[in-house]
């Protein structure tokens, strides 16, 4: 958590704590939204279908999902336990805010995520930046540009 | 993490291949929390084993049956079990079809059988089916400081709040786990420290009706998000279909999952006693304006004043709000372009058919419903294009998850709306 944050060649490195381990790499997808799972998600197409959420209608398929944090219904776990079923989870997450939602989630997404990192992920990543979540060292590795293709 | 010897029998297998999985998902969901240790449990509500065409389907490689269902998703273990009993007093919440009348919500026989088969499952299992997301209504009412594992979050705030027993919001996995195990991570509200209250909410408004606990209940969601809102001001000591109502809007619009209502809730004697060594982080106000604004947004997306479905009974409607129904609907009948589904749980639906309460409603063109909902089953009647509901929650997820306008009002409104096939509902 105290750790110094690297900047170099427009990759920062961001630590923290590991919720669940394994490495992931991708494109990011970044929300200031907390997102609803069960009637916020559509686990089959992994949309964001919340009425008034700022993803609505993008899905998080294959991305780098940064956000803070998850809320609403305690069927939380059980659609992204179905995205990961279906095909359609992220990558790996990152996120601020601990919840038993989340935790349940992650852990049966089977997703390499991160939390309580020594900068806010929200003011660092953007949507689109390539980042990389390596669960066990507790670390995300943004690159700014350019990115890989 | 700290296990006790009896859990690490557990984890070493010393009680059942499936007891070790049910421990190994606890442990792992323990320390993705960051948690030191399991609490013992002794009420755990959940939704285990329950299933689905695409469920079984996925897991036809282990035969699709409710062992293959109950091993791959509610344990997430790659390995098949044999299911034993559950170990602690566990119960079964909502699921998705109304034993009764699964043809009127639009099901398929074979989704059907399907459900049927996984109650029978976990019946033998040992599981209290009261399939309903108001246990707290039809006997399961934890006591105070009780160590609890549910699901459902309009029930965990009403279990933390309501009636001072402990509880995260659990997910399916972990009240599985918890059934085998009689174990929960010891974690947020199962500690003294994270039940104080976080933000002061100034109530300048007189709150009394159902509608505006509701109201209120969202605002507050969207205010405070996941922490403990503290309730002070101009309201009326709430009866529990108020707390349902104010609970379950306020964990839709934010995950708010225990509040305190100053003189009214168990561990809000004072002001004082609900902050404890805490100072609030901001104090909200709740006017007349803000009212406004909470009703314009759950109303913003209907446009069309022609209603053709009226659902309530979110959450499960009590003894009470059916016999409300039943009174406005004396004497008259609801719309031909219009139906009337109210949902409610097994128990409540067979006193008030006892009452004759659940005849009065079909006398006129209603229909009472149990187990589920609209938005839990994703069931309207057909060519639905409007729907008029009392339920800030159900406001907030049921045009989402079928594509539908929703209006938002009192229980009168909206059966006004059922005989009318008109929307008149207004901020009064």
């Amino acid at each position: 958590m105290t750790a110094p944050t690297a900047v170099t060649d427009r990759t920062i490195t961001l630590r923290g704590r590991k919720v669940v381990g394994g490495v992931a790499e991708g494109e990011a997808l970044v929300t200031r939204d907390t997102i609803s799972g069960w009637g916020g998600v559509n686990p089959m197409s992994g949309t964001i279908i919340e009425t008034r959420h700022e993803l609505r209608g993008q899905s998080f398929k294959d991305k780098i999902l940064v956000f803070p944090g998850a809320k609403g219904s305690s069927g939380w776990s059980v659609v992204f336990h179905m995205s990961r079923l279906a095909g359609t989870a992220p990558r790996a997450m990152v996120f601020n805010e601990m919840t038993t939602k989340i935790a349940l989630g992650a852990v049966v997404m089977r997703c390499p995520s991160v939390t309580e990192l020594d900068q806010d992920p929200l003011d660092v990543i953007e949507t689109g930046d390539w980042v990389r979540v390596d669960g066990d060292a507790g670390t995300v590795e943004v690159r700014k540009s350019p990115r890989p293709r | 993490m700290k296990l006790t010897d009896a859990e690490k029998a557990m984890l070493d297998g010393g009680h059942g291949k499936a007891r070790q999985k049910a421990m190994e998902l606890l442990v792992r969901y323990a320390e993705a929390l960051g948690a030191q240790r399991l609490v013992e449990t002794t009420n755990v509500a959940g939704v285990p084993g329950s299933t689905s065409p695409f469920l079984q389907q996925h897991y036809h490689k282990s035969g699709g049956s409710y062992a293959a269902i109950f091993s791959h998703f509610d344990l997430d273990s790659d390995e098949l079990l044999d299911v034993p009993q559950a170990v602690t007093h566990t119960c079964h919440l909502q699921s998705g079809y109304d034993p009764s009348n699964w043809q009127l919500l639009g099901a398929t026989p074979e989704a059907f059988r399907l459900a049927e088969g996984s109650e029978a499952f976990i019946k033998d299992r040992g599981v209290e089916i009261l399939k309903t997301c108001t246990p707290y209504l039809v006997g399961n009412v934890p006591h105070f400081g009780e160590h609890c594992a549910w699901m459902e979050s309009s029930a965990v705030v009403y279990c933390n709040s309501v009636l001072g027993a402990r509880t995260n919001t659990e997910g399916r996995e972990s009240t599985s786990a918890a059934m085998l195990t009689g174990r929960i991570p010891d974690w947020g509200f199962h500690c003294d420290e994270f039940r104080l209250g976080s933000h002061l909410i100034e109530v300048d408004f007189p709150v009394d009706s159902v509608m505006d606990w509701g109201m209120l209940g969202y605002f507050i969601g969207a205010a405070v998000g996941e922490r403990i809102p503290v309730l002070r001001g101009r309201y009326a000591v709430p009866d529990l279909i108020r707390h349902k109502h104010f609970g379950a809007a306020a964990a839709s619009s934010g995950g708010v999952e225990m509040y305190h209502l100053v003189g009214v809730t168990p561990e809000a004697p004072t002001e004082e006693a609900a902050f404890g060594s805490r100072r609030p982080v901001a104090t909200i106000r709740y006017g007349a304006e803000e009212r406004r604004r909470v009703y314009r947004d759950l109303n913003s997306g209907a446009t069309d004043s022609k209603v053709d479905f009226v659902m309530l009974g979110c959450p499960h409607a009590a003894i009470e709000q059916l016999r409300e129904a039943a009174r406005l609907l004396e004497s008259k009948h609801i719309s031909s372009n219009c139906n009337l589904w109210i949902f409610t749980s097994r128990a409540v639906k067979a006193q008030a058919d006892q009452e004759g309460v659940v005849q009065a409603i079909r006398a006129a063109g209603g229909a009472v419903l149990t187990d589920t909902c609209s938005a839990i089953g994703q069931a309207v009647p057909p060519g639905t294009k409007v729907v008029a509901l009392d339920s800030a929650k159900q406001t907030h997820y049921l045009p989402a998850i079928m594509g539908i306008q929703a209006w938002f009002g009192t229980t009168g409104d909206c059966i006004d709306a059922a005989i009318t096939g008109r929307w008149r509902g207004e901020l009064r």
